[in-house]
């Protein structure tokens, strides 16, 4: 009885003994919190507070908090170096092309959704899904073995039709439609999922309505179907933007070799090189940040642009 | 009553034209390399051999059964699979579970703890660099550890928290006396299995085929999953698997098995995950549509 005049005329006081109240009830649920924060402090957090060895000296003598500061050096090194435009015409590149085929996973939700039979629906749906299961490193096997100069599928179309072959993995202008290509083919089913359940959404009264009108199929697509999911379709074009410059870098590594070097070179294959493997640590975490930070910029920056044209997006 | 004009029969001859296509593209990868993995080498390599399997044998599998770092490699990936799967879960399920729940203080606080991951890591130096300083490089944790839970699943499981556990069976189990720990193992979790099938699955998956915390934080070579082993043979082309001792092989010959064992070890590694999610298809379908549910 006390207690609850207490909370009346003094806050302070009631927020305190409301806080300890609810913990003296439900504790229980502040434990089921623990394994998770423990890990996003220890995997998460603590290397983001390690980033700071982007604007240190990194000596593993010293750790990576008792490193020396040097400030912008290792960003200067990297802006001024002559890969550098290399490496970021390289990136973008990679990253706009996949960009452009954002509609690829639409396009076929929208031809899956007219299907009427359900059992070749079913089938198709299944078997297009099939190769999000399979590891990019067999994806990458399969690239090879396909493209292979002499026994490869690929090339022996092509002499039987006439033509030279051509040795697509080692030619620098061929790699980024290789492996642009080869994703499509991998994400391409698995990509669809969500827009088919956004299409199976969409009101049937507005087909019925449609249809008394004289609509024809491809018209209610574009004038219904297209415009219902869109809502979905910038959520997930902002979320791709904001892995822009991502580029899928644990293919590219597989597939990179010295001669495709001059388009396969993107910038988190180039951090894996000079950090884990000649170790520069300092050096190659400057250009990670770089490059996260140019994801998170785009991310703010389109998330906005679709808040003010179009009413949808993340935040 | 449906009403069939000429552009609507159009329409469906198109589309499913269309959608033929896309389906033997996306197939005739897959049948081919099965096929290859029991034709003869010969076959394969002179075109003879195009979509169904000629002359057969099982060369090729016999080559990869017999080879130890592939075995050792599956168990591997076996152990890490199963592992990070139940630590996965561990510790996704009861976060999920508490930040559902309505009594929990500052919890718009720790949803932005765990969201803000995902808009932003360390990067992988930072990030090698702890795993390096705890101690795990060369261990089962590097490869299980560093990708224990996304920000992604534990939203998605709170989601589903949210629409399928009644708050009044939970108030009126605490008020007969229950604990919370009593609560989420007896009552939420028997409600929950959807979403643990769909969570488990998800990352298993990724357990399975992922390669690269392998090749960034293993050295020794037992440790290896079966990924990294694959990466050897079929892209590295490092991998010598032909018979040790056998000099009855001709040059030429070892070449052919050579391709003839790479069909069969993408069969091998593929297969269990290719044959599975048909049938666990939509509980995958399932967790991309819960994940998709905007707040």
């Amino acid at each position: 009885m006390k207690g609850v005049k207490n909370d009346v005329s003094v806050p302070a006081q009631s927020k305190f003994y409301q806080v300890k109240k609810n913990f003296a009830r439900n504790w229980q649920i502040y434990v089921f919190l623990l394994p998770a924060v423990a890990y996003f402090i220890l995997l998460h957090y603590i290397p983001m507070y390690g980033v700071q060895i982007a604007f240190k000296n990194f000596f593993a003598n010293l750790g990576i908090w008792g490193s020396p500061w040097v400030g912008f050096d290792h960003f200067e090194r990297f802006f001024n170096s002559y890969y550098f435009w290399r490496l970021l015409k390289n990136t973008l590149i990679l990253s706009a092309y996949q960009l452009i085929l954002f509609p690829l996973p639409i396009i076929l939700a929208l031809s899956l959704h007219e299907v009427k039979n359900s059992i070749f629906k079913r089938w198709a749906q299944t078997l297009t899904y099939a190769p999000h299961f399979i590891s990019v490193v067999v994806v990458v096997g399969m690239i090879v073995i396909f493209l292979d100069p002499t026994t490869g599928l690929v090339n022996r179309l092509i002499l039987f039709f006439g033509g030279d072959p051509v040795n697509f993995l080692t030619s620098p202008g061929w790699f980024r439609h290789v492996f642009t290509w080869s994703g499509v083919w991998q994400t391409l089913g698995w990509g669809s999922i969500i827009y088919l359940a956004a299409l199976s959404g969409v009101n049937p009264e507005l087909h019925e309505a449609a249809k008394v009108d004289g609509a024809s199929r491809l018209q209610r697509i574009f004038h219904i179907n297209i415009p219902s999911i869109l809502p979905t379709i910038v959520v997930l074009f902002i979320l791709n933007i904001g892995s822009f410059m991502t580029v899928g870098f644990e293919k590219v590594l597989l597939m990179q070799n010295n001669l495709n070097a001059k388009t396969s070179d993107v910038i988190q294959t180039f951090v894996y090189q000079t950090g884990l493997l000649e170790g520069q640590y300092s050096f190659a975490a400057a250009i990670g940040l770089f490059d996260s930070a140019i994801n998170i910029a785009l991310l703010v920056l389109f998330n906005s642009v679709a808040r003010k044209v179009s009413d949808n997006s993340l935040w | 009553m449906k009403r069939f004009t000429l552009s609507d029969r159009g329409f469906d001859l198109i589309n499913t034209i269309f959608l033929l296509i896309i389906l033997v593209l996306i197939v005739y990868p897959l049948i081919f390399v099965l096929s290859a993995s029991i034709s003869d080498p010969q076959a394969v390599s002179s075109g003879k051999m195009w979509l169904w399997p000629v002359d057969i044998t099982f060369k090729g599998y016999e080559r990869v059964f017999a080879n130890d770092a592939i075995w050792l490699g599956y168990r591997n990936t076996i152990i890490y699979t199963v592992v990070g799967t139940a630590i996965h879960l561990f510790v996704l399920l009861p976060c999920a579970y508490a930040l559902s729940r309505k009594e929990l203080m500052a919890k718009k606080l720790i949803l932005w703890f765990v969201l803000f991951t995902m808009l932003f890591n360390g990067g992988l130096i930072p990030t090698y660099l702890v795993v390096k300083s705890m101690g795990m490089l060369d261990t089962m944790w590097a490869i299980i550890i560093p990708n224990v839970v996304g920000a992604w699943s534990i939203l998605v499981a709170r989601a589903f928290f949210q629409q399928s556990i009644p708050d009044q069976l939970v108030e009126a189990s605490k008020i007969d006396g229950a604990s919370d720990f009593y609560i989420f193992i007896r009552m939420v979790l028997p409600l929950s299995l959807p979403i643990i099938a769909v969570m488990a699955l998800f990352h298993a998956v990724n357990l399975w085929n992922q390669y690269f915390n392998a090749l960034i934080y293993l050295s020794d070579r037992d440790k290896y999953p079966l990924q990294l082993i694959l990466r050897e043979i079929l892209v590295v082309n490092q991998m010598q698997l032909n018979d040790p001792g056998g000099s009855a092989e001709s040059l030429v010959d070892q070449v052919k098995t050579a391709g003839l064992i790479k069909y069969a070890v993408i069969i091998v590694s593929s297969l269990p995950l290719l044959l599975i999610y048909p049938f666990v298809q939509r509980f995958f379908v399932q967790g991309v549509l819960i994940g998709s549910i905007k707040e």
